[in-house]
């Protein structure tokens, strides 16, 4: 789908590395690229999923896209804006258009507040409509995210982890985002939960028209939810391509050794599992090249040293891979 | 801070630092234990069966302030007036302390030096908390530099002990209610510093506080809206422990001449006005303010465990 | 006299049948005694496992799934825990007769735990060897050099690499994979009879739980070993177990053969719970997909104070009044298949 519209967000080129090292005297040179040159972008009324495995960066990903860590460098455009110019009150209005909503339900809310005041708090920090007003919207909020208005004055505590999810999405939901930004927002649920969550997030997505980065490692998960894929390793995207394109013909020997590896719900099926050995390596110093040529199948001399670039080998459809590159071909 | 990790699939495994954890954690423990933890009289009641001693404290902290209060009720005689013909009497039914060498009753002494040290420990109390909040909060939120400056300060008045510092403090400021109320806060807050420090710094990373981050919220208001309200539990232990260490450095200060000057009666000027004279002669002029300080300190200490107890369960000592 | 000749006869009853139950659980009940009630975490819960079977408890947080596992060794935190009733035999004797110093001697040599935490199940200041040894020594009693031999041995077993340096390594060495190897290896040292797995892989990311996995179940093909593998993750069952037990509310609300399991559930929560995954539809072959998931209405209840009905009633579509009232009985639709549901016939 190509709509002339700027598309909600924006990424391109952006980079985060962490140094290592602590104390203000002795900084190390030793970095975590945590996020290494990645762009995409998602037009509105979309989804893109970001899938990974722990540590490939896509949780740093999240917060660098709403500066909730400060990028390196790159740029990231959300509605046309340039984000990272802008000063820090003019960051604070921009806000508006961007929430994250959490994986944990339980470490993401404040305990000490009651589920009304957390929804409401940030209608109070953007000055947003009298008491009134805003006591009304939190309860058009609840009855949109499928809480009762008599759960308002609880504490969190006393709500289950879908419930507190909800709660976690009225709250994302209050300033009237463009964007929503969910890092593992289902990941720690139960499964009876968890298709509840979902459901609403996609009910919302169609009645908000809402854009979506949405970040798990359930590929199942994902499919179910995003428009586009993106698929990360290392602080890199390695494959990035529609859902149907991806999930049919994966293109990186390494989604599909994670797509092998997922463990499917029906026992007629047996498959040829393609697994791929050993651990991914640290994000410090990752090895040179691609970064998969640790334990990728397909090995050439040629990806030990050169970084594969992303190219497009479908319409849509990216990868970067020595194999797929038209040079070998 | 690497990426954060993923793959946690599982609703049982959760932050272990999450305060939201421990609150929630607390309160299934009580009601695993029996509590009523839906009402706060069913809390409360059961709290007093659990911890007994605590109670106790609590009882006893109450007496003292109900005595500091009401002192003038309380007493039959002015504190301050002296009458040379009952000099160093001896326990009576009109003067149930006796009286000191100067013919003050010693009884209305004792119940009045109440309010000196009410007066220091809660101030001295207050203050401390009060900057420690302030400089644990500034330390553990800023980080950087500002942490290691305020860090640093801190050791500095951390390897000092607590009441060299406060006599150092007190002989440089010069004998006054206020000044002795500073002199013992001012060993008081680094160690509430710390603290606050530590647990801002872990509040700092928690998701609640990036959600507020993510919302535009100004620095200050996610400090003293979502952090501050989250440190209340430490920090009632803290300044509850702390009273009882004012209570007995007021005392220490005035018994070595450097705390409350006259006429404010004080208990810890009471017992070095008589102890190397009168504790032959006249016992109880030592007896009395000495029992009060214990009482009171006893008080304050058993309600500081109690409360450090309810509130970290590790601390639990085994039933 | 007669009793040992009995215990005799017992003795190789036991070894010549290879078809007799080498785990047998009737009845359990494991309660939790707490002042508002009775929380009932396990609840009249019965499984047999053969030599060599490969059963997987299946439930959502809470179901008593880890429970029913820590009862097993008896390990329920007591108080306010305890087995209040029900028998667990391992080779046709009781466990909950045997004292605890017998029990101990139960413990990692003839059933072993491995648990979901590859983080925190590890001692952070003994080496590898260590760790793996200590079992060695306790149970078989080894001496230092042939435990830390054995040691290596096992963790060429669990495919470590270059082994031998590994063994003298310490936990924060190793990666969250590794030490979950290292966990199995733990377990599988004194060879036991049945392996309780709690949870294995949940930690781990995909590729890494499907290596442990693969690792699992290729070690108790070469070994024997009856395994208990406790998830909530229906893929994870699918791929490794036979048999099924699917748990809700401290009780087994149906059992049956995996493939029966998958093909036609019969418990509504069975049914819900299939539903509500999300699959993989480029893999799991089915091209149609509806776009919303079935969602099992309502919350997960809490375990105190529940009456004697059926758990699953409050959020069942089917439920009549007798669901509300009295649990099911178990119906039996073949000698694999069980479930406990008034409405069999309906639902199905």
């Amino acid at each position: 789908m190509v709509s002339n519209e700027a598309p909600v967000l924006d990424v391109s080129n952006l980079k985060k590395h962490f140094s290592i090292g602590k104390g203000i005297f002795h900084k190390s040179n030793e970095k975590v690229y945590a996020v290494d040159g990645v762009s995409f972008s998602i037009p509105k009324g979309q989804t893109l999923g970001l899938v990974g495995e722990s540590g490939c960066g896509k949780s740093t990903l999240a917060r660098a896209v709403i500066r909730l860590v400060e990028p390196t460098s790159g740029e990231v455009r959300i509605m046309g804006r340039n984000i990272l110019e802008l000063s820090k009150s003019e960051m604070r209005d921009c806000r508006r258009q961007a929430q994250i909503i959490f994986q944990d339900p339980f470490s993401s809310l404040n305990p000490r507040m009651t589920a009304g005041d957390i929804v409401a708090e940030p209608l109070i920090v953007h000055n947003i409509g009298s008491r009134i007003q805003r006591l009304e919207r939190v309860a058009e909020l609840f009855d949109l995210v499928g809480l009762r208005a008599a759960q308002l004055s609880s504490l969190p505590h006393q709500f289950s982890g879908g419930q507190r999810q909800r709660i976690g999405i009225a709250r994302a939901l209050a300033l009237g985002p463009q964007l929503i930004i969910g890092d593992e927002p289902v990941s720690a649920l139960d499964v009876s939960i968890q298709a509840q969550v979902i459901n609403l997030m996609m009910d919302l997505q169609e009645k908000k028209q809402l854009s979506y980065l949405f970040i798990a490692h359930d590929l199942a998960v994902v499919e179910h939810i995003s428009h586009r894929v993106a698929v990360m390793y290392l602080g890199r995207i390695v494959e990035h391509s529609d859902k149907n394109s991806l999930f049919s013909r994966p293109q990186h020997p390494y989604t599909e050794a994670l797509l092998s590896a997922v463990p499917v719900p029906n026992p007629k099926l047996k498959r040829h599992r393609r697994l791929v050995q050993g651990d991914v390596p640290s994000p410090i110093n990752p090895p040179a090249g691609c970064h998969f040529h640790t334990r990728c199948p397909y090995l050439t001399e040629q990806c030990r040293v050169d970084v594969p670039p992303l190219i497009e080998v479908e319409q849509g459809h990216w990868v970067a891979c020595h194999l797929r590159s038209p040079k070998l071909n | 801070m690497m990426s954060t990790v993923n793959g946690v699939g599982n609703p049982s495994s959760k932050d272990d630092s999450s305060p939201e954890k421990k609150v929630s954690e607390f309160n299934e423990e009580l009601s695993l234990a029996g509590a009523n933890v839906h009402t706060k009289v069913g809390m409360i009641f059961f709290l007093t069966k659990r911890y007994p001693l605590g109670f106790l404290g609590l009882f006893l902290v109450f007496v003292f302030i109900f005595v500091a209060l009401f002192a003038p009720y309380l007493t039959t005689h002015d504190p301050l007036t002296t009458n040379p013909s009952i000099s160093l009497a001896a326990p009576s039914m009109g003067h149930p302390m006796g009286a000191d060498f100067m013919g003050r009753d010693l009884f209305s002494r004792v119940i009045f030096g109440a309010r000196t040290s009410l007066a220091v420990a809660f101030g001295a109390t207050i203050l401390g908390v009060f900057f420690g909040v302030l400089i644990g909060l500034a330390s553990g939120y800023l980080g950087g530099w500002v942490d290691l400056v305020l860090q640093r300060l801190i050791d500095i008045l951390q390897s000092l002990p607590t009441l060299i510092l406060a006599m150092a403090m007190a002989a440089a400021l010069g004998p006054s209610l206020f000044n002795t109320i500073i002199a013992i806060a001012i060993p008081k807050f680094p160690s509430i510093a710390r603290v606050i420090r530590s647990s801002t710094l872990s509040l700092r990373e928690m998701p609640f506080i990036e959600a507020a981050r993510a919302m535009g919220m100004s620095d200050l208001r996610i400090v003293f809206r979502h952090i501050f309200p989250n440190t209340l539990a430490p920090l009632i232990v803290l300044a509850t422990a702390g009273l009882g260490s004012a209570i007995l450095v007021e005392a220490s200060l005035s018994f070595l001449g450097l705390g409350v000057p006259e006429p404010h009666p004080s208990w810890g000027r009471m017992l070095s006005e008589s102890a190397s004279e009168y504790v032959r002669t006249a016992p109880w002029l030592v007896l009395f303010p000495g029992a009060a300080i214990t009482v009171a300190v006893f008080g304050a200490n058993l309600l500081g465990d109690a409360l450090r107890d309810i509130f970290d369960p590790r601390q639990r000592t085994a039933n | 006299m007669e009793k040992l000749i009995n215990e005799f006869s017992n003795h190789i009853h036991v070894s010549n049948l290879a078809e007799a139950a080498v785990l047998e659980v009737e009845n359990l009940k494991t309660y939790f005694f707490v002042k508002q009630g009775v929380v009932k975490a396990v609840d009249d819960f019965s499984f047999s496992l053969k030599s060599g079977d490969k059963l997987a408890i299946v439930g959502e947080s809470g179901c008593g799934k880890s429970m029913t596992a820590l009862s097993v060794l008896r390990l329920v935190p007591n108080p306010p825990g305890r087995i209040v009733s029900g028998s667990i035999k391992l080779d046709g004797k009781d466990l909950l007769q045997m004292s605890e110093s017998e029990m101990r001697n139960i413990r990692g040599n003839r059933i072993s735990m491995i648990f979901q935490e590859p983080m925190t199940s590890l001692n952070p200041v003994l080496s590898i060897a260590q760790q793996i040894g200590e079992a060695l020594i306790l149970h078989q009693k080894l001496s230092d050099k042939d435990a830390f031999d054995r040691s290596v041995e096992l963790l060429k077993l669990v495919k470590i690499p270059e082994p031998l340096r590994r063994a003298r390594e310490y936990p924060h060495q190793l990666s969250g994979g590794m030490r979950q190897r290292v966990m199995t290896a733990m377990a599988l040292a004194c060879n036991p009879q049945v392996l309780l797995a709690d949870e294995p892989t949940t930690a781990l990311d995909v590729t890494i739980q499907a290596q442990i996995l693969d690792l699992i179940m290729e070690l108790q093909d070469r070994l024997g070993t009856a395994v208990v593998l406790i998830t909530h993750d229906l893929g994870v069952v699918a791929e490794t177990s036979e048999r099924v037990i699917v748990m809700y509310g401290g009780k087994k609300v149906e059992e049956a053969n995996v493939n029966d399991i998958f093909a036609m559930p019969l418990h509504p929560y069975t049914q819900g719970l299939l539903a509500a995954v999300p699959k993989l539809t480029t893999l799991s072959g089915k091209e149609s997909y509806s776009k919303r998931l079935q969602e099992i209405p309502g919350i997960v209840p809490a375990l105190v104070n529940l009456p004697d009905a059926c758990t699953f009633a409050p959020r069942c579509a089917f439920a009549t009044d007798i669901c509300r009232h009295e649990y099911p009985p178990y119906t039996n639709i073949s000698s694999s298949h069980k479930v406990a549901c008034w409405h069999v016939a309906k639902v199905c």
